[in-house]
């Protein structure tokens, strides 16, 4: 004898055959909620299920590349910082580098110190934004909120040292615009011995939280193959299983003289190159950086903090591809110069944009909450796409 | 007729204009950087829920106030227009940053770049910084409460009624 | 794996491909015949351990009258980059296109043919990226003007000879 269940989902599966669907159009706009930005994601679903998941940039399009070739090398350092907004000083250490390859300044120690122990907080800071923000798309809004409460104390002792809260200015070329004073490195210390347990408490909290697990894992699942086809760095990568940090392969500034683990996603929770793997492998992350931070703040050589350069910087006419390992990836600047004060051409390979050229592929036939799980994992910065 | 400066009028106006400015619901408009700043100044540090802004909205139509932070591209600019017409009266506009003031550091050779939001919506208060620190906001803010404070709301409502009778 | 290495190799196996060496400071570029590009990036590719296409991007030099192309092929085994240069006449610039052998160029030829007017043949889906669909112009070109409205929008600050910030404000 059927149960009222039973009769009821049979009648319902009848009515049902000859019920003619379609396919829905949605448009995730570029003012929503977690789209880390103004990313307009054109959704083609059918029911629940994503068919197709085609990504539309150039809302923030700013110009950068133009207004580079029209203000000399020190001034695009403005620009460079406003790229990626939430880890400036890697993008300025990956611009100054690039023009000191070029002309050959030699930057004095003290300098390159201050450079990796600012670069390495601001990756704290910019893995500590992606950590609280996904949390966020996840609805875990306790998340947030101690990412930002963390995240407030780097951007005091940025503060101290620049004067700024989010866009520094603070790496010139040659060295740094200010000198390191000893209550920065009080601070400093104080910060890295309150912030290292807490990242224990971040991963109790969220990365190993049974719901945050269930709609990570097994989701967004990227392999070596594709990310070398669409040309994926950083966290990506390591995702996947593959070893590539460039800090360890092609190092630059001091990073040869520091030890520290390149932590790589290993599919513990799911499949290998999930959501929750590159989630995972950001929180590893900033526990090197403390470690990186540790071993340099209680030795840093006396010295000045800036080369000698004059006030304008004359780059002798040549081309140059100079890459640095930023929080979202391997940012590259490529510089021809004709030898006069103003750059012939900058353009900027932005991580960012590889990373979102890859939504369609990773997203077909999932769910429509999966879809926003992947952006959330691709951890983008508008600014940094569409530059 | 009722006129506007009478005593039952102003006790209105007090009271509708204490509503509105005290529970002001921004909507979730963050553009570039300065957005980053406006989520700081919602988190615990600085706390925008103690002015009445808790809760931010996603949807333009259950909001009042759009704080435009960041830099508005030509691309993006009918789409704000569209928002700004998606919210109902009465709404406010807070410019933040100097790329929505005047351009920003992209004036000059910013070919995509619309020089000012307020070239597509009408603003109420500009906010300068690039970005802004969360306790000028904060202070926008606060401004734009005193200024709904002097605003005379309650003959907008009579005059909605009048038109309709 | 060094640079002259890489360019023997290229050398023998493409003779007319070749074009010659850029010695530019500090790091030289291999020019590249436009039409052999797609044979050469494959055999890097394949044969030479050049996994990743790094990065794609435009150059416009107006004094030699050519556009040019610029990719970078990174080799995670050799831990090396190497630029290619394809340079094109400015006027209707084409070149062929490399989707069939690295997704990452889909994105990054849109964004060289936004930006510098350079039509990819054989592109899937050759537009706009970063401009609107209807811009016209393409803006990294050393003679682009600036135009001055965009669909009823001012474009710049301020027009020429006037100290006004130039009028078209909104008002409901």
């Amino acid at each position: 004898m059927s149960t009222t269940h039973e009769r009821v989902e049979g009648h319902l599966s009848q009515s049902l055959d000859n019920l003619r669907t379609d396919e829905l159009l949605l448009n995730m706009g570029p003012q929503h909620p977690s789209t880390h930005g103004v990313l307009r994601v054109v959704v083609t679903t059918d029911g629940e299920i994503v068919k197709a998941a085609k990504p539309e940039i150039g809302y923030l399009h700013r110009c950068f590349e133009k207004h580079s070739e029209n203000v000399d090398y020190m001034g695009v350092a403005p620009y460079v910082d406003r790229l990626d907004y939430l880890a400036s000083m890697n993008n300025a250490m990956g611009w100054a580098i690039a023009v000191e390859g070029m002309v050959g300044i030699e930057v004095p120690r003290r300098a390159e110190f201050i450079r990796v122990i600012v670069a390495e907080l601001q990756r704290i800071a910019s893995h500590l934004m992606s950590f609280g923000t996904y949390g966020l798309d996840m609805g875990a809004f306790t998340a947030f909120m101690f990412g930002f409460r963390d995240r407030e104390m780097i951007l005091d002792i940025l503060e101290m040292l620049s004067g700024a809260r989010l866009l520094y200015n603070y790496m010139w070329i040659g060295g740094v615009s200010r000198d390191i004073t000893p209550e920065a490195i009080e601070k400093i210390k104080t910060f890295l011995d309150y912030f290292e347990p807490k990242i224990d408490e971040y991963n109790t909290l969220l990365s190993f939280n049974k719901i945050f697990v269930e709609r990570t894992k097994n989701v967004g699942v990227i392999d070596v193959e594709t990310c070398h086809t669409y040309g994926l760095t950083g966290v990506m990568l390591r995702g996947c299983g593959v070893k590539w940090d460039l800090r360890k392969e092609v190092p630059y500034s001091i990073y040869k003289e520091v030890e520290f683990d390149v932590p790589v996603g290993s599919g513990e929770m799911g499949t290998l190159g999930d959501c929750w793997d590159r989630h995972i492998v950001r929180m590893r992350e900033m526990k090197e950086s403390v470690r990186i931070v540790r071993q340099l703040i209680d030795n840093i050589p006396s010295g000045p903090h800036r080369g000698k350069v004059g006030k304008v910087v004359k780059v002798p006419a040549g081309e140059s591809f100079s890459r640095t390992e930023c929080p979202r990836g391997e940012l590259a600047f490529y510089i021809v110069s004709d030898g006069s004060a103003k750059p012939f051409r900058v353009r900027c390979k932005s991580p960012c944009f590889l990373n979102i050229s890859t939504l369609d592929e990773l997203t077909r036939g999932v769910m429509v909450a999966d879809l926003i799980a992947t952006i959330g994992s691709l951890d983008i910065v508008l600014g940094e796409v569409d530059r | 007729m009722i006129p506007s400066d009478s005593v039952v009028m102003t006790s209105v106006d007090e009271v509708l204009s204490w509503g509105r400015r005290n529970s002001l619901w921004p909507l979730t408009f963050g553009l570039a950087c300065c957005a980053i700043e406006m989520m700081a100044t919602g988190a615990s540090d600085y706390d925008l829920e103690r002015f009445g802004c808790g809760v931010f909205r996603a949807t333009p139509r259950q909001a009042d106030l759009m704080i435009v932070a960041g830099t508005v591209t030509l691309k993006m600019a009918s789409r704000i227009r569209t928002l700004y017409e998606q919210m109902p009266e009465p709404k406010w506009v807070i410019s933040m940053g100097s790329c929505s003031n005047k351009g920003g550091p992209y004036w000059h050779e910013g070919y995509h770049v619309l020089k000012g939001v307020d070239r597509i919506v009408p603003v109420d208060v500009y906010v300068p910084g690039c970005p802004p620190r969360p306790e000028t906001l904060l202070e926008a803010v606060m401004m734009l409460q005193k200024k709904i404070r002097v605003q005379k709301s309650s003959m907008g409502l009579l005059g909605s009624l009048r038109a309709q009778a | 794996m060094t640079f002259e290495e890489i360019q023997q190799k290229l050398q023998t196996k493409f003779p007319q491909g070749i074009q010659g060496v850029e010695d530019t400071v500090p790091e030289k570029s291999l020019k590249i015949n436009p039409s052999e590009i797609v044979a050469v990036i494959r055999f890097m590719k394949e044969e030479m351990q050049f996994e990743t296409l790094g990065d794609l991007c435009g150059l416009d030099y107006p004094a030699l009258s050519s556009s040019c192309v610029a990719y970078h092929l990174q080799s995670y085994t050799h831990k090396k980059v190497v630029r290619l240069k394809c340079y094109l006449p400015r006027e209707n610039a084409s070149i062929d296109s490399l989707t069939c052998l690295f997704k990452a160029a889909d994105w990054l030829e849109r964004e060289a043919f936004d930006m510098f007017g350079i039509h990819f043949n054989g592109h899937p889906d050759l537009r706009r990226i970063l401009c609107p669909e209807d811009w016209v112009g393409h803006p990294l070109r050393k003679d682009y003007q600036t135009p001055d409205y965009y669909n009823g929008m001012p474009v710049p600050l301020y027009f020429d000879n006037s100290t006004e910030p130039a009028s078209g404000s909104a008002k409901t």
